[in-house]
């Protein structure tokens, strides 16, 4: 199981900026382990960010994202208390889901 | 005897590899529903952008700014951002020219949401980065140039 995403999500007059750090190795599958072999492909193929239940950010990644991705995006509305849900999917069939408050 | 083991060995590992490498073998390997597999195996921005739907070249936009460093000492993780100040955009994509699939990421934008987002990518090597970016059923695109210091990909 991977480790928890860090999610801060501030809102600031009408729009709430959110960041949020994810943990995840994003295996590019160029890369050779000692024994000379490639090691296979892993990262996160899909993320989404739901405010309130609504979609406030989606999007689709390839194997160029940054081990660990970051990613910021902001969405008009929003206020001190809201809940903001991040999951992604990775190309093995993982999940993972965390939540945080708007501060 | 020794050699021709080895001989034998070496070419077994190096098929399961090639295989691997196409994406043949490894049975935990599964792609993400709804993720879109041609837009991340194309290798240019316009293949890239023809995959994820457009239907002709995309055009080069001063209204969309890339944020982008001139000199990335570190191709493992470079910090890219882009603005759309175009109507009605409903998609951000990073499109990096020299990296082995050219696409890195694309977001979709619902209404309420700004044009604006940013991540950390890998670059193999000095390479332009394109933002690509989607409004109304058309594309545009700005360009910027990054210098890789150190590569991102491998070893």
């Amino acid at each position: 199981m991977s480790d928890p995403m860090r999610i801060r999500a501030q809102a600031q007059g009408d729009k709430t900026t959110v960041r949020v750090l994810v943990s995840h190795e994003m295996e590019s599958g160029q890369r050779r382990d000692a024994a000379g072999k490639i090691v296979p492909a892993w990262f996160i193929q899909s993320i989404n960010a739901t405010w309130n239940g609504k979609t406030v950010m989606s999007a689709q990644w390839g194997t160029a994202v940054s081990k660990n991705p970051f990613i910021q995006f902001a969405f008009k509305g929003g206020k001190a208390g809201d809940k903001i849900v991040v999951s992604w999917i990775d190309n093995r069939g993982e999940k993972r889901s965390d939540e945080a408050l708007i501060a | 005897m020794e050699r021709r083991d080895f001989l034998v060995g070496s070419s077994s590992a190096t098929a399961l590899a090639l295989a691997a490498a196409s994406g043949l073998t490894p049975a935990h390997a599964q792609n993400a529903a709804g993720w879109n597999k041609a837009a991340f195996d194309s290798k240019t921005l316009a293949d890239a952008a023809k995959a994820l739907g457009a239907s002709s070249a995309p055009v080069e936009s001063k209204d969309l700014i890339l944020q982008a460093p001139e000199i990335a000492e570190n191709g493992a993780v470079v910090r890219i951002g882009a603005q759309s100040n175009i109507a009605n955009t409903s998609q951000i994509s990073f499109v990096v020219e020299k990296n082995p699939s050219a696409l890195a990421a694309s977001f979709d934008i619902p209404a309420g949401t700004d044009a604006n987002v940013s991540t950390n990518i890998k670059m193999g090597q000095s390479s332009n980065v394109y933002a690509l970016v989607k409004a109304g059923d058309k594309y545009f695109y700005a360009v910027k140039e990054v210098k890789v210091t150190l590569g991102g990909c491998g070893g």
